[in-house]
């Protein structure tokens, strides 16, 4: 065997370090990741970008193909066999076993790690008191709402003591009211949590309410690593800025002005070179019918209207022409510009509303 | 006023027509062909005669003293006792089998999935004659189950056990695998993140939940090892008391004894319907 290829980041004996390489028939999926004991780090990204495979593949559920490594407090887990990784996983739709009992489902893990019966089950009362369902205990699993669901899959998890606790898309089998209650939970249950979690996501709010890091992952590599304000303010590729909902491009900076891509230029504040990144806000967007004359808008654009849709109490318009961009606006200016798919209008945005910053 | 009645009215002829144009419908008579509904219920009545027969000449007023035989009896109980030790041997070595089937992937897998089910479409006599060339006295494997160990297996209880194992494991293998196959393999990806073994994992987890299929299974399993007669006349014989099951003592009495023949057919007519009856919710009702 030769010298695996070490990720960017410092070996550490504590925590994780891993550099997740998967590959099947056309997909690969190459991520590296460390985390510190204590973190919460999120993968995120579009569906198929490979975070599910990543997670699968921490757990021993899928195999690493050759260059892949995990290595967890110092131990190689690379060809170590799920059930001998200290490594809890809550699944989607958590897959509590529906012949057990809640408390028999959170005592599992102890039972085979070979604690005896009935001290696996006083465990597992203990976890259920933690999660506030100590009266659930004898409850099956079809029984449990699906925020309770979600917690017993949490203990269960847990009751293993992993060394590392892996969460697919935690929140996304619950309903909108539950989602709230449980991400607040579970947050508080991530932050006692003293080994690495790492929870795959695709809502955005998921991972920036429940992480300290987000790896944004697509077509199964990481294309932008940090925390979640500074990726919600510095987003560098299409997937991030419309998740934080920004328009961005991409182009070559000369002082205050960048030059796109694919042609126009947009003046911005800072005062920058080489490539960049400009962002702004689809609110930081005026539209006028006519060009307009007295406008100190020096970013101003020649576009047509390509859809309508609300957003909250705002219209969404999504633009083409010189410039691809959302414009928000309320729905009065929208009667009041007749705005329709097809229909041609000026943009702009004021320099000080961009933001520009190194690619 | 007059307006909110005349919108009314509207509304009422409006809900009321289709639902009076659906009663016009439902009231036709149902629309099938004649060449489909003429061969369906001859075909009914096909499956059902011979049952009706049975029981238009059944000995009702000498059922008692029929049954209450000790030849019936001994035959009654050595075939319960042999389909369920059949059943036994089925459970034990057709579960893995099964589990080997749907979770596993080896090469040539779907030839030894051809292999399992063939006993289902073999007749029964050849399958009586392939186990005596291979567990006979002189057979393949059964030269050195009589010169090493000193079991012989054809003409004996164990026998009729052996042949009918042969003859109804299938339907449990097949039955089980088939309810593994649905069964959601995440489950056991589950029990082994939480620290089970694949053996633990089948024991703890898969076991319990498709229990319902392996009952179905065995269920299946029973009754046909129950009615084997190819078989098991051809590698156990027929001998009352040891290896003379129901089949085979139904068969014999028809030669000498009608009435008693039309008793025993009863009683494996009565085990039959408990079956079916005992299944009904699994494979009688009409997938919908």
């Amino acid at each position: 065997m030769t010298d695996p290829t070490l990720p960017p980041s410092k070996p550490s004996d504590k925590g994780l370090d891993a550099h997740l390489v998967v590959h099947r028939d056309t997909f690969r999926l190459d991520i590296a990741l460390a985390a510190a004991p204590g973190d919460v780090v999120a993968l995120l990204g579009p569906n198929g970008a490979g975070k599910s495979t990543a997670l699968r593949a921490l757990a021993g559920l899928t195999p690493l193909s050759d260059g892949g490594l995990i290595r967890l407090d110092g131990t190689d887990l690379g060809r170590t066999p799920p059930e001998a990784r200290p490594v809890g996983v809550v699944f989607q739709d958590y897959l509590l076993f529906p012949h057990l009992s809640a408390l028999d489902n959170v005592a599992f893990g102890p039972r085979c790690q070979g604690v005896p019966k009935a001290a696996a089950r006083e465990l597992a009362a203990q976890w259920l008191e933690r999660m506030g369902l100590a009266e659930h205990a004898a409850a099956k699993p079809r029984r449990l709402s699906g925020g309770q669901a979600q917690r017993v899959a949490l203990a269960r998890a847990l009751a293993t003591h992993p060394r590392l606790l892996l969460l697919d898309e935690p929140l996304a089998a619950l309903d909108a009211r539950t989602r709230l209650d449980v991400r607040s939970q579970l947050r508080r249950h991530l932050s006692d949590f003293e080994a690495v979690a790492v929870l795959v996501t695709h809502d955005p709010l998921d991972a920036m309410v429940l992480a300290d890091r987000l790896v944004v992952v697509e077509h199964g590599r990481v294309v932008q690593e940090g925390t979640p304000s500074d990726i919600a303010r510095h987003p560098r590729t299409d997937y991030i800025a419309q998740l934080v909902g920004l328009n961005l491009y991409r182009g070559a900076a000369e002082g205050h002005t960048v030059r796109l891509d694919t042609g126009p230029a947009i003046t911005t504040t800072e005062d920058l070179s080489g490539p960049v990144f400009v962002a702004f806000p689809p609110s930081a967007v005026t539209l006028y019918r006519d060009r307009p004359t007295g406008s100190s808008a020096r970013n101003l654009w020649r576009c047509e209207v390509a859809g309508l849709e609300t957003h909250g109490d705002q219209i969404r318009a999504d633009l083409t022409g010189e410039l691809a961009l959302a414009a928000d606006l309320t729905t009065v200016a929208a009667a009041e510009l007749d705005l329709h798919t097809g229909a041609p209008v000026w943009a702009t945005v004021k320099a000080a509303q961009t933001h520009a910053y190194p690619a | 006023m007059t307006e909110l009645d005349a919108s009314d009215a509207a509304a009422d002829t409006l809900t009321g027509g289709p639902r009076r144009r659906r009663v016009r419908t439902g009231g036709r008579p149902a629309g099938v062909p004649l060449p489909l509904l003429l061969p369906a219920l001859v075909g009914l009545a096909f499956l059902l005669l011979p049952l009706l027969a049975l029981l238009l000449r059944a000995p009702w007023r000498d059922l008692p003293n029929q049954l209450t035989s000790t030849a019936v009896w001994q035959a009654l109980q050595l075939s319960l006792v042999c389909a369920t030790a059949a059943t036994g041997v089925s459970l034990v070595l057709g579960v893995p089998l099964a589990w080997l089937l749907a979770r596993t992937d080896f090469p040539g897998r779907g030839f030894v999935r051809a292999l399992v089910t063939l006993p289902l479409v073999l007749p029964p006599v050849v399958g009586g004659v392939a186990l005596l060339l291979a567990l006979g006295r002189n057979g393949v494997v059964g030269q050195w189950l009589d010169s090493w160990f000193g079991i012989t297996l054809p003409f004996t209880t164990a026998g009729v056990v052996v042949a009918e194992a042969f003859v109804a494991m299938p339907f449990l293998v097949i039955s089980v695998e088939g309810t593994l196959r649905a069964a959601d393999p995440r489950y056991e990806e589950a029990a082994a993140t939480l620290g089970a073994s694949r053996f633990t994992a089948f024991r703890r987890v898969t076991l319990p939940l498709i229990a319902p299929g392996i009952a179905a299974g065995a269920v299946l399993a029973w009754a046909r090892a129950l009615g084997e007669f190819g078989a098991t006349i051809t590698f156990a014989g027929n001998f009352p008391g040891r290896t003379q099951t129901m089949p085979l003592a139904v068969y014999l009495a028809l030669q000498n004894d009608p009435a008693a023949a039309i008793a025993l057919s009863l009683v494996l007519l009565a085990v039959s319907i408990a079956v079916l009856a005992g299944l009904r919710d699994r494979w009688t009702a009409a997938p919908s």
